[in-house]
């Protein structure tokens, strides 16, 4: 990408952003989710283009160019135009055709300043395998505005994991698109634990018999919200999708699990599965729940299912009449609970350490 | 000093009275048997001792070792030495029978001032406790009751209470659903456990249990109300003439079990 292009992708997202505005609970993709801190946050920030020139290094190689900003549409996206408009750096990894990468790639952001717009691309070639493992953290309050694009050749096989750990005082949006080729087998986890205002997005288009699983383990309590869009996009035939979001809420806390999944007229045999499950542990707590169906095949499975309970008096009892105390059986459920999202981690350091938050989490909950 | 003592104890669910007035008096070492027909309370009563919050406690007492056993939360109760082997023991995804019991078992010791046992003292344990039921280790690395059969979960109850050492068992209808292979183990297991220190109350409808466990005392629950005691001859006489032949009605099927 030249100076001059990219100074043009920036100027047409950040002229975008302006027509657009944040989106309001007026926009149906928002209702639940209300902007208007992060608003006020951009309104004193005063955004503003980047300087003339574009700002990406004269090394960023040339072959990456053509996929930046091709995957992640700003058109009606405030956020992801924000963030076309205004990234510095993009991280990018690309694992070439056939290549096998064992040891899962950790990216890393912790938020440096008040604001900032994370960029990532991740470009993997046919028959190539990797996992990368975004970690999204940092102290204080601040804005966390992260887009993410992966492009995955035809035959390779993806694991991404994204670990929302944002302070107890930020906001984060994070907005992640993935292309996926023919017959490529992909999987996106979303474990989101941190942050005041959240929202993650998870959008994927399958191709011909592409595989899919998305899950994801969100945990509120206090009066955090996290809101959880999803938009699995069956292009072709022959794709299959497995959805399972499981949430965990606690105090005044609110969440959100918004599912879109499209099977397009030529997405013939296509079978999908959705699934999302809460676990509700207070009174004041609030969980908007929403399939959103496109169904334009007519030879397809498409299956979906919400619950959202407490935990079970008859497990509490069983294991209260074996000594364990209320609290400590109140927490061994909850734990449980979300134990098969943390068993289907497939890096085990990731597994454990998040085994180590979740129990520290509901241990400390108890007492 | 009795071991529990039940004092004209009511309970109801909802509206609807179950337990009409029962007293009992259990000393340890002894093997009491409850029998009765299905809708006669009798896991009511099982339940309502372990301290089941289903159901209400509308009158009479229970002193269990001296102390108020109505007034204790049902971990307080297994603490002080109760375990109720349950009906239909409840499958707990997600969390591991060893860590179940290592929690149940750590929680007890610590309420009795003895030091929590290690993972290597509890492996030992767990592995002697075992061969009692023969139970297949692989079951321990399994959730809680999650996937079991029948047969096994009922010998996961009586294998939890063997490795938990209560004072006072309550083993609801542990017979049901057992092949006679199955019941012949659990009933095995349940006798090596007998002691002089230990009661037991063995809550059945049909009278094959007992063949195995034999009682020292049986009672016969209808309606809410002990309406015959005796001695373990009291099992064989009903096993030939039947509930109807005391008077009372064994609505088996009609009664929707609670």
């Amino acid at each position: 990408m030249t100076a001059v292009a990219e100074q043009g992708l920036r100027e047409t997202a950040f002229q975008r952003f302006l027509e657009l505005g944040f989106p309001t609970t007026h926009d149906e993709d928002w209702r639940f989710t209300n902007v208007a801190p992060i608003a006020r946050m951009g309104d004193r920030l005063r955004f503003s283009p980047l300087a003339k020139n574009g700002c990406l290094s004269p090394g960023f190689p040339p072959e990456a160019q053509q996929y930046l900003g091709k995957y992640a549409p700003f058109q009606n996206h405030a956020f992801v135009a924000l963030n076309t408009a205004l990234f510095r750096d993009v991280t990018y990894i690309h694992i070439p055709r056939g290549q096998i990468v064992g040891e899962p790639i950790q990216i890393r952001y912790d938020s440096p300043s008040e604001i900032s717009h994370p960029r990532t691309l991740i470009v993997v070639g046919p028959d190539a395998h990797c996992t990368i493992v975004e970690t999204y953290s940092g102290t204080g309050s601040y804005f966390t505005n992260a887009v993410t694009e992966i492009v995955a050749g035809s035959g390779s096989v993806v694991d991404h994991y994204k670990v929302q750990l944002e302070s107890s005082s930020a906001f984060h949006v994070g907005v992640m698109f993935a292309s996926l080729g023919r017959s490529a087998n992909f999987s996106a986890t979303s474990i989101s634990l941190g942050g005041a205002l959240v929202r993650n997005e998870v959008s994927v288009t399958l191709s011909e018999g592409t595989d899919a699983t998305l899950n994801g383990l969100y945990l509120v309590n206090g009066a955090q919200h996290v809101d959880n869009h999803t938009s699995i996009e069956h292009a072709k035939p022959h794709g299959t999708s497995h959805e399972l979001y499981k949430g965990i809420l606690d105090g005044r806390a609110s969440a959100v699990f918004n599912g879109r999944i499209i099977v397009r007229q030529d997405a013939q045999k296509t079978d999908s599965k959705q699934t999302n499950k809460n676990l509700v542990l207070s009174d004041e707590a609030v969980i908007n729940t929403k399939p959103e169906l496109q169904i334009f095949a007519d030879d397809v499975r498409c299956t979906h299912g919400a619950t959202i309970g407490q935990l079970d008096a008859e497990s509490m009892f069983y294991l209260q009449s074996r000594g364990i105390g209320k609290q400590d059986a109140r927490s061994l459920l909850t734990y449980a609970f979300a134990q098969d999202i943390i068993d289907r981690i497939k890096v085990q350091s990731l597994k454990d350490s998040l085994e180590r938050v979740l129990f520290e989490k509901f241990h400390e909950r108890a007492h | 000093m009795a071991l529990l003592e039940i004092k004209d104890l009511h309970a109801t669910v909802g509206d609807r009275e179950i337990l009409k007035g029962i007293s009992l008096t259990v000393n340890s070492g002894e093997v009491h048997a409850i029998m009765g027909p299905n809708g006669s309370g009798k896991s009511t009563l099982a339940q309502v001792l372990a301290g089941r919050e289903l159901y209400a406690v509308t009158g009479g007492k229970v002193i269990y070792d001296g102390k108020d056993l109505l007034a204790m939360p049902p971990e307080d109760r297994a603490r002080e030495g109760i375990f109720l082997a349950f009906q239909y023991p409840v499958e707990i995804p997600g969390v591991s029978n060893m860590y179940f019991l290592k929690a149940a078992l750590n929680a007890i010791r610590k309420h009795r001032g003895l030091e929590e046992l290690d993972a290597m003292d509890f492996l030992s344990l767990v592995k002697d406790r075992m061969k009692l039921l023969e139970m297949d280790q692989v079951l321990l690395n399994r959730a809680v009751n999650a996937g079991f059969s029948g047969g096994e979960k009922k010998r996961n109850e009586i294998f939890q209470m063997a490795v938990l050492e209560p004072r006072l068992a309550i083993l609801d209808e542990t017979d049901s659903g057992l092949d006679i292979d199955a019941l012949r183990t659990v009933a095995g297991g349940v006798n090596a456990l007998r002691s002089p220190e230990r009661a037991m109350i063995v809550v059945t409808h049909y009278q094959r249990l007992l063949n195995y466990i034999v009682p020292d005392y049986v009672h016969v629950l209808a309606e809410g109300r002990i309406v015959k005691s005796g001695g373990k001859e009291l099992a064989l006489e009903l096993e030939e003439s039947g509930y109807a032949g005391l008077g009372i009605v064994d609505e088996e099927e009609a009664v929707a079990k609670l």
